[in-house]
C-alpha cells in the first residue's frame, strides 16, 4: 500500500496491510508535526506532493527494504496539505519475521523517503512561512 | 518537440504556475531547459538552492537529451532537507 491522501492517516490501517503469515513484527513509524523548529514557534506544516513521481519512489524505498533487511510487507502513507501540531504527516509500516529487521528498515524507509521521494514542507510559524530545505541555513526568510 | 513543465513547492511560486508547455529545438538538454527559464524570468534566477531535476518520473541529471512530450520536473529539496 502506497498512498498519498490529503485525508488523516490511519495508524491500523496502515499495519493491517502488512500483516503477513510469516511476519512476527510489524513497526510502525509515524511522522507528527511538532510545535517548534530551529527557534521557530511552529503552527502549522503544510504538505505539496509530485504524487504519480512519489508513490514510484516508496516503491523504490520498499524494494531496497524488502533486499537489504529481509522484510515481508511494506506500507507507505504521506499526507498533503496541511497538518497541524500533533497530527500526522507520514506512515510507514514493515513487517518482518523477527522485529530486528522491522525496526532497522522502518529507520532506513524513512530516511530514504526524506532524501529522495518528491514531497515537500512549508513550515507556517508565528513570523512567516518557509520551504523547508537546505537553502534556508540561515535566518528564516519569508516564502 | 513540445514539453511539459512541472513546477513545485518554492519553485511553483517563483514561476506563478504549476505547470507550462513549452517548445524546444530538438536536442535541448534538461539543464539547458532550466538555465532559459531562469534567465526569462528573474524570480526563478534568483533561486539559491541547488535543483533536482526529473523526466517522466525518474531523476536524471542535467544532461539529459529531452524529446517530444516528455514531461520535466524541477525539483527542490525535498521534505528532508536533502537533494536526491
Amino acid at each position: 500500500m502506497f498512498e498519498i491522501t490529503d485525508q488523516p492517516i490511519d495508524a491500523a490501517r496502515l499495519a493491517n496491510a502488512v500483516v503477513r503469515p510469516g511476519a512476527g513484527a510489524i513497526v510502525t513509524f509515524l511522522g507528527t508535526t511538532r510545535e517548534h523548529n530551529a527557534g521557530r514557534a511552529v503552527i502549522l506544516l503544510e504538505y505539496e506532493a509530485y504524487p504519480e513521481m512519489a508513490i514510484r519512489e516508496m516503491h523504490r524505498i520498499a524494494d531496497e527494504a524488502r533486499h537489504r533487511f529481509g522484510v515481508e510487507g511494506v506500507a507507505m502513507v504521506h499526507r498533503t496539505g496541511v497538518v497541524r501540531i500533533g497530527e500526522t504527516s507520514v506512515g510507514i509500516a514493515v513487517s518482518a519475521a523477527h522485529r530486528a529487521a522491522a525496526y532497522e528498515a522502518s529507520r532506513h524507509c524513512i530516511d530514504r523517503l526524506k532524501e529522495i521521494v518528491p514531497i515537500w514542507k512549508k513550515e507556517h510559524y508565528e513570523g512567516g512561512e518557509v520551504w523547508i530545505g537546505p537553502q534556508q541555513g540561515g535566518p528564516p526568510a519569508a516564502a | 518537440m513540445t514539453v511539459r513543465i512541472r513546477f513545485f513547492a518554492a519553485l511553483r511560486e517563483r514561476a506563478g504556475a504549476s505547470e507550462a508547455a513549452r517548445e524546444l529545438p530538438e536536442g535541448t538538454t534538461v539543464g539547458s531547459l532550466w538555465e532559459a527559464l531562469r534567465r526569462e524570468h528573474p524570480p526563478l534566477g534568483a533561486y539559491g538552492a541547488r535543483i533536482a531535476f526529473a523526466v517522466n518520473q525518474e531523476y536524471v541529471d542535467s544532461a539529459r537529451v529531452l524529446q517530444d512530450n516528455d514531461e520535466v520536473a524541477l525539483i527542490p529539496p525535498v521534505s528532508g532537507g536533502c537533494v536526491p
